[in-house]
């Protein structure tokens, strides 16, 4: 298998740098590094706020007596909601399992087919869906949900999950990293020995694309987690969690703590997937590269 | 003549259904994938495109009405083609570039870094893309009444007298959204342009010091590039098209039409008809031509993308 190695420390590199271009430059990454880092500052210190200190002029980013209050609040208002809290973390935790898992499975198999079969029609499809990585999703929502209510999808968990499973970045970055990153020619002796094809992708290919499908995990996590109200989904108890936290964001000031709180939960779970599975992002994004 | 081309077609379709059914453990296994990929994607543009030529709102059935749908957009609805055009290029040309040197630039310094900041810094980079909605944080910091932390301070200091609208205000709407915009734009390019630096292999700047590279611009421009060029590609393909597709954060920020349509962009125009006027007709010709705009400026960049270098 083909590694790479990510050791390159400055001083095997060629040319000489200069002190002052390095100052300049690691000034410059921790400014940019500051100004990404303040709108998660400020909503953990929101997060953490009394809500007296919220009165505060001018409203400061310390906080004097850091508490739990919110959270408690947050959890409290959510347990006599209409529907029970528990309804919404479950569907976003159920949505986002379900899709996850099918995602990987069925874009791996896709993938393999593209990358190490050679059958007729193979570049059309790949085309296709390279194409499609050129624009957003949203510009096709009309004519999707006529397709939707055609297939009688409206109001199902199946609306969130079905178009996800078939998300393209995944499956393009899965293709790119399998042609390569796996050997033909140890598919090739599997073969030999007779084994079959679906053998040979899933006891294989599989476990070496490890990495690809860590990122398309992440990927398909990032999407999921995140979704809110959708024009799909009528009844309460089919709606997400992040619909259910964006209704407290309109409370005012009154409920920013709350508000703040339901911010940090929701993006804690997708950041710290990331920070766990980020060499191996990396790793399947260096073979995300586009050919002309 | 007539006889022997007939005879061709028959033979390469014998060929190809010979061929393809080989290969039906491949068709088996893109099937699935493939499926759920015509219906969600492929089908629902090819629907847009049809019925943008028609006069649709959902109860009566769809009337072809020929071209007037793009005759509408572009000679009689002044919205469109004095604010949302305007906006979406505005915003796509500084959201698009901009993120995308952005990209390449912080991934070029995290580089040189030793592993550990390197990852800390990444996952900094990139963490307003993965938290979803963290965008409505700005609500907050730009907060209209003297609550706002922004106006708070700029009170404190005596630069203004009383808050300002930011949201609301003409005058600092587009820049607040292209700002936003652009903090969420560090996404799959920066990942991508952080991989490509890292596979470059060594020897390929030791060889270049040795050709005469004198300092990192050269090195920059005569080996880095160069080397990461699929990767340059392919962040290029994800730059534009989140730039054309600035529309959520407007709607969610500034309100759906935002005042006096001065942050409206074209996918907002395409919300407005089609979730809230229900001219579905109308509002497949807006997201056909903007499927189209995506498109092309892809095709285009990659054309010239293909030359650097070289």
């Amino acid at each position: 298998m083909k590694k790479l190695k990510f050791s390159l420390s400055r001083t095997e590199r060629g040319v000489k740098r200069s002190y002052a271009v390095d100052f300049v430059m690691y000034g410059l990454l921790l400014v940019l590094g500051i100004i990404m880092v303040i709108p998660f500052v400020f909503a953990i210190s929101n997060a953490l706020k009394p809500l007296s200190e919220f009165f505060y002029f001018p409203p400061r980013i310390r906080v004097e007596n850091p508490t739990l209050e919110n959270f408690k609040d947050l959890f409290r208002l959510m347990s006599d909601s209409w529907v029970p809290f528990s309804r919404y973390i479950f569907n976003t935790v159920f949505i986002t399992v379900v899709g996850t898992a099918g995602h990987i499975i069925l874009s791996s198999m896709c993938a393999y087919a593209l990358a190490k079969h050679n059958f007729p029609g193979k570049n059309w499809i790949f085309g296709l869906i390279v194409t499609s990585l050129m624009f957003r999703g949203e510009v096709t929502t009309i004519p999707s949900f006529m397709v939707f209510s055609k297939l009688h999808l409206i109001n199902s968990y199946s609306s969130y999950i079905l178009p996800a499973l078939s998300s393209t970045l995944g499956l393009y970055l899965m293709k790119q990293f399998m042609e390569q990153m796996v050997p033909n020619e140890i598919l090739e002796s599997a073969r030999m020995d007779g084994a079959g094809e679906f053998y040979v992708f899933w006891k294989m290919a599989m476990p070496m694309v490890k990495p690809a499908w860590l990122t398309l995990m992440m990927l398909s996590v990032q999407n999921l987690w995140n979704l809110g109200s959708t024009t799909y989904i009528r009844s309460e108890e089919l709606k997400t969690l992040n619909y259910a936290l964006q209704q407290i964001l309109t409370g005012g000031i009154a409920r920013s703590g709350t508000a703040a709180a339901a911010m940090v939960l929701m993006m804690i779970v997708p950041i710290i997937i990331f920070i766990f599975s980020q060499s191996n992002i990396v790793e399947t994004m260096s073979t995300s590269g586009m050919k002309d | 003549m007539k006889k022997k081309e007939k005879r061709n077609l028959k033979q390469y379709m014998g060929r190809l259904w010979h061929d393809m059914k080989v290969h039906r453990t491949s068709y088996l296994f893109i099937a699935p994938y493939c499926i759920l990929f015509f219906i969600f994607t492929v089908l629902p543009v090819l629907m847009s495109i049809a019925l943008s030529f028609t006069s649709f709102n959902i109860l009566e059935p769809p009337k072809f009405v020929g071209f007037s749908n793009y005759f509408r957009l572009f000679f009689t609805d002044s919205i469109f083609t004095e604010k949302a055009i305007g906006n979406t290029f505005v915003i796509a040309l500084i959201v698009g570039p901009v993120g995308y040197i952005l990209c390449l630039m912080l991934a070029w310094m995290l580089n040189e870094l030793p592993h550990i900041l390197r990852t800390i810094l990444t996952v900094v980079f990139y963490a307003p893309t993965i938290a979803g909605n963290v965008y409505m944080i700005f609500q907050y910091l730009f907060n209209n009444d003297s609550q706002g932390y922004i106006n708070a301070m700029l009170i404190r200091y005596g630069i203004i007298q009383k808050p300002i609208l930011w949201f609301q205000d003409e005058k600092y709407m587009l820049g607040l959204i292209i700002a936003i915009a652009l903090w969420t734009s560090i996404g799959t390019t920066f990942l991508s342009f952080i991989a490509g630096l890292q596979g470059i292999p060594k020897q390929y700047y030791e060889a270049g010091a040795i050709d005469g590279v004198k300092n990192r611009w050269q090195e920059l421009y005569y080996i880095t590039l160069p080397s990461m060029k699929p990767q340059l590609m392919f962040g290029a393909v994800m730059s534009i098209t989140g730039g054309f597709g600035v529309g959520s954060i407007v709607t969610a920020l500034c309100g759906l039409p935002s005042t006096n349509y001065a942050a409206h962009t074209v996918m907002n125009h395409l919300e407005d008809y089609g979730n809230v006027r229900f001219e579905m007709g109308y509002a497949s010709a807006i997201a056909t031509l903007l499927f189209i705009i995506m498109v092309a400026s892809n095709k285009i960049i990659q054309r010239l993308l293909s030359k650097v270098g070289e």
